[in-house]
């Protein structure tokens, strides 16, 4: 992995370490989800854009969403765990933001979302799967030094 | 015949999560067994692509659409093989446990092939 010196004096497992262990099969999850929103969202806007341009978009956005968090995952380092915390706090308030819409205002949404009823479609994995992440990537690489920006 | 294929790759893809599952629960990475495992259910998965387009050529209609159902097709054929190459990059426990929730993935795929389709037996 052609990272910079600056993490290979890190410990091992920190920083680049968020990919791996359980941070793999977060990695994989949302490597999932990035290729299911995004391909859903793409055959939605160009079939059926009309119907629900809201609902597509935002599934669309989700997908982005997912392919950010997975790419960090992939890539490790610190910048990439802050890149990845704060996609999945994003994720987080979407999910349920969106969540809560569905169930309050069913009419804004004509058509299903990822995130449509907190992500029932989809096992509650988009709401699960952040808190998971959340949870995963709150420890910092490096605790003994102050954040750089 | 596209029902029984679908009910042995939810079933075979089943069986594969839990035994990986068991082996996340002890502690253990996946092993040539397992993989013998997926490779029998991507190709059951890759008979069912197969099929699938055979059945569409043959003027079979989907009731939700071609697209979204060979989308599906691909999707379910590929999803044991990224798993397996996933868990060859992550030589633990969790390794397996990326198998495991791709056996889980693909029986929830199934069960939507199955609603796209049109759940009616051919």
């Amino acid at each position: 992995m052609p990272e910079t010196a600056k993490d290979a004096t890190a410990p091992a497992a920190a920083g680049r370490g968020i990919g791996r262990g359980p941070g793999r099969l977060l990695l994989s999850l949302y490597g999932v989800f990035t290729v299911a929103a995004l391909s859903r969202a793409i055959v939605q806007i160009s079939m059926q854009f009309d119907q629900a341009p809201l609902a597509y978009l935002l599934s669309l956005l989700a997908g982005v969403v997912y392919a950010v968090i997975t790419v960090a995952l992939w890539r490790g380092g610190e910048s990439a765990r802050k890149v990845a915390l704060v996609s999945c706090a994003l994720e987080l308030a979407g999910v349920l933001t969106v969540g809560t819409l569905t169930l309050v205002d069913s009419g804004a949404f004509p058509d299903q979302t990822v995130w449509s009823d907190y992500g029932m479609g989809y096992l509650f994995l988009p709401v699960v799967v952040p808190v998971t992440g959340l949870l995963w990537l709150r420890r910092p690489a490096r605790p003994q030094q102050a954040p750089g920006s | 015949m596209l029902d029984a294929l679908t009910i042995a790759v939810s079933a075979t893809a089943l069986l594969l999560a839990s035994w990986c599952g068991f082996a996340a629960f002890r502690d253990q990475p996946t092993k040539d067994w397992h993989f013998i495992g997926m490779a029998l259910v991507a190709v059951l998965a890759l008979v069912q692509l197969v099929i699938g387009v055979v059945k569409l050529t043959g003027g079979e209609k989907p009731v939700d659409g071609t697209t979204i159902f060979v989308a599906y097709l691909i999707g379910a054929a590929c999803t044991v093989p990224a798993a397996g190459f996933m868990s060859l990059t992550e030589r633990t426990r969790w390794g397996s446990a990326i198998v495991a929730a791709g056996g889980v993935i693909l029986a929830v795929l199934e069960v939507r092939l199955h609603d796209i389709w049109g759940g009616i037996s051919a």
